[in-house]
């Protein structure tokens, strides 16, 4: 008996039963169609986590004020206090002092009200003083128009950039150029509109990078919010590799600056994108194993479906089993054809579910609004499984087929 | 076959039954010689132990007590693998309900056998055609068992038991699910068979089918009751 002839029983006997083979194979398809796509979805999920926080800027460290404690002990949170200065943002940009940081820009942020001069339309947003490094700590570039220059920054000029989404509102698809907005009485005059990052499910992130309004810092410090403190100080380091030497120099520098001697007094907190990454990254992958594990639970009774199945086959199949023996199989011979068999089936489902979750990869994104990564790995892995499930759940069939003695096979009607 | 050494030699076989506390003796000591070439039947009440024999002669189940050499060879303490081998080599089963495999054609099932012996494709397939042709099936080789009438099934399942050359063909009750006209062909088959040298042991109730045979062993009650040649039979 060569593995062709059991190749060919086997497919022989899987054909003979269409309808029974078939719903074992799809349940066996939907598990490996299930963990599949939920590895695709916990992948898609961390690609676009990753993405968004990259746009937020490369390489990026931001510098919060730290919380305070006061004297009765209570501590506020992160922000409340006001230590940042803008005197920490210059010390941070020497280069003697903190060789990994390539630019640094202090930011001081309010939520106003801003009017157009055109038709008088109110919309509420984030105004941003900055200097002209915001640009490129940001990663951000204009569509229209310039950015700031360092020449509005000394000038303390009334200029205004604009964020997309921000301009779309106040201006309704006019050209915002050169026209005036009203920030807390101050005119401003528009003098670009910043490029869309594109934050497409904008709703589940706190901030919208397109919607907001860029300012010279000294404008907003004298004019706008009249508080000298800076809401934040973003870092951008030389490299992603320098990125931790970075940390450690403005770190050491603040603490230095701040007078304080125990870091775990620090009345500031820094934060890379990194954690921001890494955080969101294990929220996905928690997630992504929860799901993984419903999916394998459905892979599980998918397998027990084909024990079930083979089970009833050799009950079936009992005179067939006894003739075999009969006409000289061995019993190593009989269990090799019932394994055989649930691992076809396995391979069945494997290859339907791999074929369904393809068509899902491409379909489901569209209607689910979330990104689906295929994962060779998950696939290959999962077509596997499908087969090992088979053979597992083949063993004690093909076991009790295998011990079936003959005459006992043979006189059963 | 001038084979000196006889097919089968039992020697006071018994076989015991065992359910629960009760243990029934359905065998009790059956000591027989049959020859190469000898065409033998075997008949008996139901219940006498002429199955339970068949079975053992047939190595589908194993003595209690008692010796087996089939063709020379002591099978009475293999395994259930050793026992596999001997079956495929030294005999072949005619059943009375044919037991052909129902997805596989004519000639498929045919090959079975030979298919288990290890036997290369090609031979297998001229092999299985000419026990097909010698059963005058072979313009059928390639239909299906339901696309046979039960005689064509039957002359298919010799063709199979001829197939691997065994050392004797052993039929249960051959004729048994057959119409007369049917019957009367299987019976003038293995009459062709025995001119041909084979040897056959046949279990049956048909009383055509025993006067054909020119031996007829009796069993009554797990004991050889009779043991009639041809030439001093009655009929």
């Amino acid at each position: 008996m060569t593995w062709l002839d059991t190749l060919k029983t086997g497919l022989a006997a899987v054909r003979s039963h269409r309808l029974r083979s078939g719903l074992t194979v799809l349940g066996i398809m939907i598990g490996i169609a299930a963990v599949i796509l939920t590895v695709g979805l916990g992948q898609g999920a961390e690609g676009q986590v990753t993405s968004q926080i990259d746009a937020l800027g490369t390489n990026l460290l931001t510098v919060s004020p730290g919380s305070t404690t006061s004297s009765s002990g209570v501590r506020g949170g992160f922000g409340s206090a006001s230590t940042l200065t803008q005197g920490d943002a210059t010390a941070l940009e020497s280069r003697s002092v903190a060789p990994d940081i390539k630019a640094v820009a202090p930011v001081e942020g309010e939520s106003e009200e801003v009017t157009d001069s055109v038709n008088s339309d109110n919309w509420t947003t984030t105004v941003d003083g900055t200097t002209v490094a915001w640009e490129q700590v940001k990663d951000r570039s204009v569509s229209e128009g310039r950015f700031l220059d360092h020449q509005d920054i000394t000038d303390h000029a009334d200029v205004a950039v604009l964020g997309v989404d921000t301009a779309s509102e106040l201006f309704s698809g006019a050209d915002p150029v050169g026209q005036t907005v009203t920030v807390n009485g101050v005119p401003l005059t528009v003098i670009g509109v910043l490029k869309s990052v594109g934050s497409g499910s904008s709703s589940s992130s706190s901030s919208d990078q397109d919607d907001e309004v860029v300012v010279p810092i000294s404008t907003a410090t004298d004019q706008l919010f009249g508080t000298p403190t800076l809401n934040s100080i973003l870092i951008q380091a030389s490299s992603r590799s320098r990125l931790s030497a970075a940390y450690q120099e403005a770190d050491d520098e603040l603490l230095a600056l701040h007078h304080i001697t125990t870091p775990t007094d620090a009345d500031f907190t820094i934060t890379s994108q990194q954690s921001l990454v890494s955080t969101a990254t294990s929220v996905d992958q928690t997630l992504t194993i929860l799901l993984g594990g419903v999916a394998g639970i459905s892979l599980l009774v998918g397998g027990i479906g084909v024990m079930n199945i083979m089970l009833v086959s050799v009950t079936e199949r009992i005179r067939e089993i006894g003739l075999r023996k009969a006409l000289g199989a061995t019993p190593g011979l009989i269990r090799q054809q019932f394994l055989f068999e649930a691992s076809v089936l396995g391979l069945a489902g494997g290859a339907c579910g791999a074929l369904l979750a393809v068509i899902g990869t491409v379909a489901l994104p569209g209607i689910i609004g979330y990104p689906i990564s295929l994962s060779a790995t998950a696939s290959i892995g999962a077509l596997a499984i499908a087969v090992a499930i088979g053979i597992v759940f083949g063993v004690y069939p093909a076991s009790r087929a295998a011990r079936l003695a003959p005459i006992d096979a043979l006189r059963s009607e | 076959m001038a084979d000196e050494l006889p097919v089968i030699e039992l020697d006071h076989v018994t076989k015991l039954y065992r359910t629960g506390a009760i243990s029934v003796a359905a065998l009790r000591g059956i000591s027989l010689v049959i020859d190469s070439g000898e065409y033998v039947s075997i008949v008996g009440p139901s219940g006498s132990g002429k199955s339970t024999l068949m079975h053992i002669l047939g190595c589908l189940d194993v003595p209690s007590g008692g010796r087996y050499w089939l063709a020379g060879e002591d099978v009475a303490g293999l395994n259930e693998a050793q026992l596999a081998s001997v079956r495929n080599r030294r005999i072949g089963f005619v059943f009375q309900q044919f037991n052909l495999l129902p997805s596989l054609s004519a000639w498929r099932n045919v090959e079975v056998p030979l298919a288990y012996a290890g036997v290369a494709r090609a031979e297998r397939k001229e092999r299985a055609m000419t026990a097909l042709e010698r059963v005058g099936m072979a313009d059928r080789v390639d239909h299906r068992p339901n696309e046979l009438s039960g005689g064509q099934q039957q002359r298919v399942a010799i063709a199979r038991a001829l197939v691997s050359e065994p050392d004797m063909i052993l039929a249960d009750e051959p004729t048994g699910a057959l119409d007369s006209r049917s019957a009367a062909d299987v019976i003038a088959l293995m009459h062709g068979l025995h001119q041909a040298g084979r040897t056959l042991v046949v279990i049956t109730h048909d009383a055509d089918v025993a006067a054909e045979a020119e031996r007829t062993i009796h069993i009554r009650d797990g004991l050889l009751t009779q043991d009639v040649h041809e030439t001093e039979a009655v009929r």
